[in-house]
């Protein structure tokens, strides 16, 4: 049997990874996940992406293609058949890229910021960010999704996955903190429901990471990233 | 009839390379808009109206409809205009063009504004960072012969146009090194072709008045020392 045409370098807990694995399921692409190990990087990524030697990659007949929200364009466009990511209308196009680098740009990095506080007072100060975060996403929800269960409309789009792609981070994040972030009776209605939602979808179902193991990971993770052995 | 300048508005600061990035791309595709120039350190209510989330300037409006952030703007644009297009059309080209915009942002822009506003140790790893990431452009800048886009200026050589103005007046102000012409020949030449350009070179903030303006504000950022700089 031939070699697989479509490889994607990734790793589970990666929502960057997540996001190319969605587009790639929500196009019904075959392709073959190429599972780096934690703490090394392969051959194979390291001459597919020898600028940022990051996951995920993506590898369409040979051809690299980098950085998560550039790989859900690329399968957008390249995998027209079937449900499209972003929508047709080019404004409607500037309004998910719009929000797509928001949640990259600003929304990930505050939740960066809540593991990262130094104390409490930093991280009062990172959980009112991703509050606020949460605030804008709340509200866009409602003017995007015109009723519809996603931001897409009634199929997954390039807003959901963006932002979609972080949810167990977010319930990782719930946990460790013991804060509800995603507040079904509170603040963040619309997009609690549209978490689950999103998460029962079958392009999503399957690679979202269960936050129980996710939050081991995390553990790993950070211990890692301080210099201590994990016990 | 309503002048067709009046249905497309650009919000502007006069020294952010952002905000020419639009002007630029409108100007190639041969489209007429009323700038209006903002304080960023005074920012109108008009602004905050309109883009509430980020509140930054570009901001596009086009009949009523409401872009922000420059690439996404960019892109809105090449998709209105069809004229003289600014990403390829074929979607390996164009994960390619936006791949290297966002490492040009990410490691030549944002090192270069921090290496500008910090000393010391800071100042060092910055330069370290963006002189290894221009070599990396300096190999995509050998392969072509006139332009990113080819005979005609398009997407990423607006994306990374402000190498050829901006980055000189940072260098002289900052009493840095960082574009040598005999390191980079390829990427200089390119830059030099670029800001000569007859639509681009009647579009550039005045030089002196950039002198003022960036030894002011480096001065400004390194005197309260905030750690990286986010562009």
């Amino acid at each position: 049997m031939a070699e697989s045409d479509v490889k994607l370098i990734g790793a589970w807990p990666s929502p960057f990874v997540l996001r190319a694995r969605i587009a790639l399921n929500i196009k019904h692409v075959d392709y073959e996940f190429v599972e780096e190990k934690f703490g090394s990087k392969s051959e194979l990524l390291l001459k597919s992406n020898p600028v940022h030697k990051k996951i995920p990659v993506l590898l369409h007949a040979g051809k690299p293609i980098c950085e998560s929200l550039i790989i859900v364009e690329y399968v957008d466009e390249t995998w027209t058949s079937g449900s499209s990511i972003l929508p047709s209308d080019p404004y409607d196009r500037a309004i998910a890229r719009f929000w797509a680098a928001y949640v990259d740009e600003k929304f990930f990095p505050s939740m960066k910021g809540i593991a990262a506080a130094p104390n409490e007072e930093a991280k009062k100060a990172a959980l009112e960010q991703v509050e606020s975060g949460l605030a804008f996403l709340e509200e866009a929800f409602g003017k995007i999704s015109k009723g519809k269960p996603f931001f897409g409309g009634e199929q997954i789009g390039h807003i959901d996955i963006a932002f979609g792609s972080l949810l167990a981070w977010l319930r990782v994040t719930e946990k460790t903190t013991g804060l509800k972030l995603l507040d079904q009776a509170k603040t963040t209605p619309q997009l609690a429901k549209w978490a689950e939602t999103f998460c029962q979808h079958p392009a999503v179902s399957g690679v979202m990471p269960e936050t129980e193991k996710l939050a081991e990971f995390a553990k790993l993770l950070f211990a890692k990233m301080k210099g201590i052995n994990p016990q | 009839m309503a002048s067709s300048s009046e249905k497309v508005k650009v919000l502007g600061f006069w020294v952010s390379p952002f905000v020419r990035r639009v002007e630029w791309a409108l100007k190639l595709k041969g489209v007429d808009y009323e700038y209006i120039e903002e304080d960023i350190f005074n920012k109108s209510s008009l602004l905050l109206k309109l883009n509430p989330v980020r509140q930054k300037v570009p901001v596009l409006v086009h009949d009523l409809k409401v872009v922000a952030e420059s690439y996404v703007i960019l892109e809105y644009i090449d998709e209105i205009w069809k004229q003289n297009s600014l990403l390829p059309l074929d979607p390996y080209q164009r994960a390619m063009a936006r791949f290297w915009a966002k490492f040009a942002e990410e490691k030549v822009f944002e090192t270069a504004w921090n290496a500008l506003c910090s000393g010391g140790e800071e100042k060092e790893k910055a330069l370290k960072i963006a002189i290894e990431s221009l070599e990396i452009l300096e190999g995509e800048a050998k392969k072509i012969q006139n332009f990113f886009g080819g005979d005609r200026i398009g997407y990423l050589d607006i994306a990374m146009g402000w190498i050829g103005y901006w980055l000189p007046v940072w260098e002289q102000v900052g009493c840095m090194s960082i574009l040598d012409p005999l390191k980079f020949p390829a990427t200089s030449a390119w830059a030099k072709r670029f800001i000569s350009h007859p639509l681009i070179k009647h579009n550039l903030p005045p030089r002196e008045e950039m002198l003022v303006y960036f030894d002011k504000r480096s001065k400004e950022l390194s005197s309260i020392s905030q750690g990286w700089i986010k562009v």
